[in-house]
């Protein structure tokens, strides 16, 4: 077996060669490994130049086979196969070597670099001179689309997907869609009525023929892969008959039961235990909260169903499991606000008029627990000096290291509110004011103007404890003014907690279910943070608002379309074309004992009863190779990493290690070191 | 059971020799074996570091390098000890040529000390971990008997190291007391400065932080005040009547070690808690209580 292989060492600029003598490898490789027609070194493989030196090479040369060492194949494998095809070769006979990422990035020594990427390419080549040509398969795309969350951003996605025609399921966990930017008042930097804006996108998805609003649910499970996913959604029981339901609120009006509102009043206000979060929610009809509910903690009561003009309470309703079939999945799960009592030297929960900004934005709210009124706990008394304190559980080593990047425009916001509807003196207690976007820092000259006091600082503590009369029945803020190099303590009324936004608490659940990754901070991970911030690595796994990393609506809204416009694409398409790089199983040699059925992580093999024998379904199979090790009759290939492609692999890698061991230890066989 | 090396430190020693008499009941009782380390030396406290940081950091290594080899754990109650004996250990650990540096200054004396060999602990820790809220509460007598109690850790125990409380609003002390049956108040100054030498440098800063102490305890209700650290137990008790004549205040708040409080639930008697010495006596606010109703006490210096 004789092959041409063409090598290629990309400098990537410095990136590369700024470590690895790219020159010496192309050298090293061209001028000691067998089968190796050409090999260079370039600049930028991936530029067209670079690329079309592989493909005149491919013809002139009749290579058959080609290496190509430069970045991660996450980057540019697409772009080499396509070369290789474009000049008639099979594309999968051609094989990356990551040398950026895992060498040149990640090593000091220039020698140490070069010897390990002479190593690695040499290991590539013995491989690929035994890889074999792969056909690319295509798999229909199911034009439904599963969207996880119903906050803005999953809105948006699923506004605009429906708007082509195509169906939408949307699963949100909460009794109504609308996610916190239903909890706002208003809303940066341009201060419309956050409802005004919002409800009409929520009863858009609402009442749209092919938006299948899933409320009061979550996913379960997911199988399948890109075009043709499996998923099981639980519809938790509402104890309400939806078909009946009109909405009218009487229910509610009798419910005895008052129970604090821990998720859309963010704790400030009080709901039934029969409610609706709020009176514009989508589906407008309550659920019944069983651990609060008389009924079902003691099974008296059911004031509900005797005032029910419709007859629609059911207490005797059930979950039920849904199963879904769709093409592609969007997570837009948002964020959760940070536990303010992480930080007890700010007091919340302890002193009474420490409030959370979401706290604050109910507050705020016309629609709201004080009517929009900004008072103090004992919803009487207006303040008469507000601090608010930013970076509470963001930029700090012992929360979160990130920047939450909404909450300065939110505590502007809110230090305007203070000022238009009360008066009151406003202390903005800051690190650095982070007013990045598009009228964001115009809106900061405007909240100066109107008398906002920016304090530079990371606050020490709020305490109710006073050292001068004058901190007499005050909250005290203690700070470092970095402006002024002096400690200042300010006395004020209230005092608000600009809290981080945190991924949500079952977010790595979540992604494990849905097969992708999350970053350290517990962020979903995008494809690529700059060049492909709305996929996954997973295919058919999509990414839309604040579940991706902090960002307000603009950017969510800006999300969410994006990934609308990539499924549509695939829909338009049609197909999707997936890795041949699967598992297959000899069919005639198989003895039908079925282990690998179960083993396999992806549910890809499915048995045949009639023929007696286990079958592979390439579109499921991620080609992990599980089954291949599992087989007892050795009767399941894996493409492109069949044993003999490995072994080649790792001979190739060592083979230098080898020739420096194998020396010596023949000369002291000959008996030649004895002095 | 675990035994631990004890560091008891000069204070320890001399001046705060309740915390010593306490410390020592309270772990006989709760079966905490204490070794104490052979020929130990002083830590140097703060001021030897504003001298000569090698001689500050190898006068605590040697303490650290003398540990019975057999032992894994050293405990100091003394909170400038701890953070000494903690600091030291963990700069060694994370600064190898600062570990070179210090061990060659021990190798002088024919000791060595391997970064990481021991675990530094404060007491409070070995009580709230180790011997637990279970057995706590099993050898509670009962004889607090709802005593109002102000906790007060200072600067030294939670930081700069906190791995396991949270450095601003500590309260690991509150839930030992709480489980041996007083009532904690609540005290937001927890671990505020006492001003440690400061009562010696400039009297009248020294006066201001003591008397914030003492007034939030007193507007807190509390009858005593709980402290781990012989400097804040010092300038709270020690420093009082002065701070009254100072501000005219006229607080009355006795200043415990917490191992003087814990032993009185346990039920040790008083003067072998050392109580009595301290200088606003706390007798009034224990028999309050009922907690003089140890028998054995009558006989001691707790006899009016
Ligand atoms: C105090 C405050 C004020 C703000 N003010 C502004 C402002 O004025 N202007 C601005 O542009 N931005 C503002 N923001 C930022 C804004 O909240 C976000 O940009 C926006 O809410 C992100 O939308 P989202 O859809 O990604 O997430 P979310 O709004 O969090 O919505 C996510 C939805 O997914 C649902 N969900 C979560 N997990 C699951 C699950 N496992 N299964 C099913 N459903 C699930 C949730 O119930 C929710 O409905 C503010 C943020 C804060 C904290
Ligand atoms: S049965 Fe439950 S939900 Fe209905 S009114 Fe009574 S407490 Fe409220
Ligand atoms: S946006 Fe502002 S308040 Fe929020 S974390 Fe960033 S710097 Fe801090």
């Amino acid at each position: 077996m004789s092959r041409r292989v063409g090598v290629y060492v990309c400098h990537c600029g410095s990136n590369i060669a700024g470590t690895i003598d790219c020159e010496a490898v192309a050298r090293a490789v061209g001028e000691r490994v067998a089968d190796v027609a050409v090999s260079r070194d370039y600049k930028f493989m991936c530029s067209s130049l670079g690329q079309s030196m592989i493909q005149e090479d491919i013809e002139k040369e009749k290579l058959d086979r080609v290496v190509v060492a430069a970045c991660s194949p996450h980057l540019h494998e697409k772009t080499f196969r396509r070369a290789c095809s474009n000049a008639g070769l099979n594309p999968y006979l051609m094989q990356m070597v990551n040398v950026r990422e895992h060498i040149s990035w990640v090593t000091k020594d220039q020698v140490e670099a070069t010897r390990k990427a002479t190593a690695m390419v040499t290991g590539a080549v013995e491989r690929v001179k035994r890889q074999e040509a792969l056909e690319p398969q295509y798999v229909p795309v199911n034009p439904a689309t599963l969207v996880v969350g119903g906050g803005i951003a999953g809105l948006q996605t699923a506004i605009e997907i429906a708007e082509f025609g195509h169906p939408v399921y949307v699963v949100e966990r909460e009794p109504s869609i609308g996610g916190h930017m239903a909890q706002f008042d208003k809303t940066f930097p341009t201060l419309d009525c956050s409802a005004c804006i919002l409800t009409p996108r929520m009863s858009e998805a609402g009442q749209h023929d092919c938006i299948h609003l899933l409320t009061w649910s979550e996913l379960e499970s997911v199988s399948g892969s890109v075009g043709n996913f499996k998923v099981r959604v639980r519809k938790k029981a509402r104890y309400v008959n939806s078909e009946i339901c009109t909405g009218c609120g009487v229910c509610e009006e009798k419910c005895p039961i008052k129970v604090v509102d821990d998720v859309f009043e963010a704790g400030l206000g009080i709901r039934k235990a029969i409610y609706m979060p709020f009176p514009q929610a989508v589906p407008k009809m309550p659920v019944i909260d069983t651990a609060h509910c008389i009924w079902f903690v003691r099974g008296k009561c059911r004031a509900c169903e005797i005032f029910c003009p419709t007859k629609a309470i059911a207490f005797d309703q059930k979950d039920e499991i849904v199963e879904l079939e769709v093409g592609n999945i969007v997570l837009a799960t948002g964020y959760d606000l940070f536990d303010c009592r992480r930080l007890p030297q700010y007091g919340y929960g302890r002193l009474d008029n420490v409030f959370t900004s979401l706290e604050f934005e109910r507050m705020c709210n016309a629609a709201g627990p004080t009517g929009g009124r900004i008072v103090l706990r004992d919803r009487e008394t207006e303040p008469r000096s507000v601090a608010v304190i930013h970076c509470v559980g963001s930029r700090d080593k012992r929360t979160n290291e990130y920047c939450s990047a909404t909450c300065c425009m939110a505590a502007l916001k809110f230090g305007h509110l203070v000022r238009e509807r009360i008066g009151a003196e406003v202390y903005s207690f800051y690190i650095d004011i982070r007013t990045f976007s598009k009228d964001y820092d115009e809106f900061y000259q405007r909240v100066m103007d109107e008398g906002v006091h920016f304090v530079r600082g990371r606050v020490a503590e709020v305490t109710d404890v006073p050292r001068s009369p004058a901190e007499e029945g005050k909250l005290v803020v203690q700070c470092e003014d970095t402006l002024l190099g002096v400690q200042r303590r300010i006395p004020v009324d209230m005092v608000i907690l600009m809290g981080a936004l945190e991924p949500r608490a079952d977010a790595r659940d979540l992604a494990l279910e849905a097969g992708i990754s999350c970053s350290m901070n517990g962020w979903f991970t995008e494809r690529h943070p700059k060049l492909d911030p709305v996929a996954t690595m997973t295919d058919g796994v999509f990414l839309a608002g604040a579940c991706q990393g902090p960002k307000d609506i603009p950017s969510s809204v800006a999300q969410g379309a994006a990934a609308a416009a990539r499924i549509l694409g695939m829909i338009t398409r049609g197909r999707v074309e997936i890795e041949p790089v699967v598992a297959t199983i000899d069919e005639e040699r198989c003895s039908g004992c079925r282990i690998c059925n179960a083993l396999c992580p992806f549910h890809a093999i499915e048995f045949d009863e009639a023929r007696h024998v286990s079958h592979v379904q390439a579109s499921l199979c991620k080609g992990c190779g599980t089954c291949v090790a599992a087989c007892p009759a050795q009767v399941i290939r894996g493409a492109h990493f069949m044993n003999e492609q490995i072994f080649a692999e790792i001979e190739g890698l060592l083979a230098d290690a080898w020739s420096d061991v194998s020396e010596p230890v023949a000369a002291f066989a000959a008996g030649g070191v004895d002095d | 059971m675990v035994r631990y090396a004890f560091y008891p430190g000069c204070s320890l020693d001399v001046s705060a020799v309740a915390y010593d008499e306490s410390v020592k009941a309270v772990c006989a009782k709760l079966g905490v074996d204490l070794v104490p380390i052979a020929d130990w030396n002083c830590c140097g406290a703060t001021e030897y570091w504003g001298h000569d940081a090698l001689i500050a950091q190898a006068l605590i290594a040697r303490n650290l390098a003398r540990i019975d080899p057999e032992l894994e754990q050293v405990t100091a109650p003394c909170a400038a000890c701890y953070l000494n004996l903690a600091k030291v250990d963990r700069m060694m650990r994370e600064v190898p040529a600062a570990a070179e540096r210090v061990n060659r200054a021990l190798a002088a004396g024919g000791l060595h000390y391997e970064p990481g060999r021991v675990r530094v602990r404060h007491l409070i820790d070995v009580l709230y971990e180790d011997v637990g809220r279970e057995r706590l509460t099993e050898a509670s007598t009962g004889s607090l008997d709802g005593l109002r109690v102000a906790p007060y850790y200072g600067c030294q125990v939670v930081r700069p190291f906190c791995d396991n409380d949270d450095s601003e609003q500590p309260v690991r002390m509150d839930e030992v007391l709480t489980w041996l049956g007083a009532e904690v108040v609540e005290y937001p100054v927890k671990s505020q400065c006492c001003g440690g030498h400061m009562s010696q440098i400039s009297e009248n800063e020294a006066f201001e932080l003591i008397r914030r102490l003492l007034d939030c305890a007193h507007r807190s209700g509390a009858e005593v005040i709980a402290c781990m650290c012989p400097m804040c137990q010092l300038n709270l008790d020690a420093y009082q009547g002065r701070v009254n004549h100072h501000f005219g205040t006229g607080y009355h708040l006795p200043v415990l070690f917490f191992t003087q409080v814990v032993g009185v639930a346990l039920g040790i008697e008083h003067d072998v808690l050392g109580i009595g010495r301290e200088i606003v006596p706390a007798r009034e606010a224990l028999r309050a209580h009922g907690a003089t109703v140890v028998a054995a006490a009558e006989g001691g210096r707790d006899v009016p």
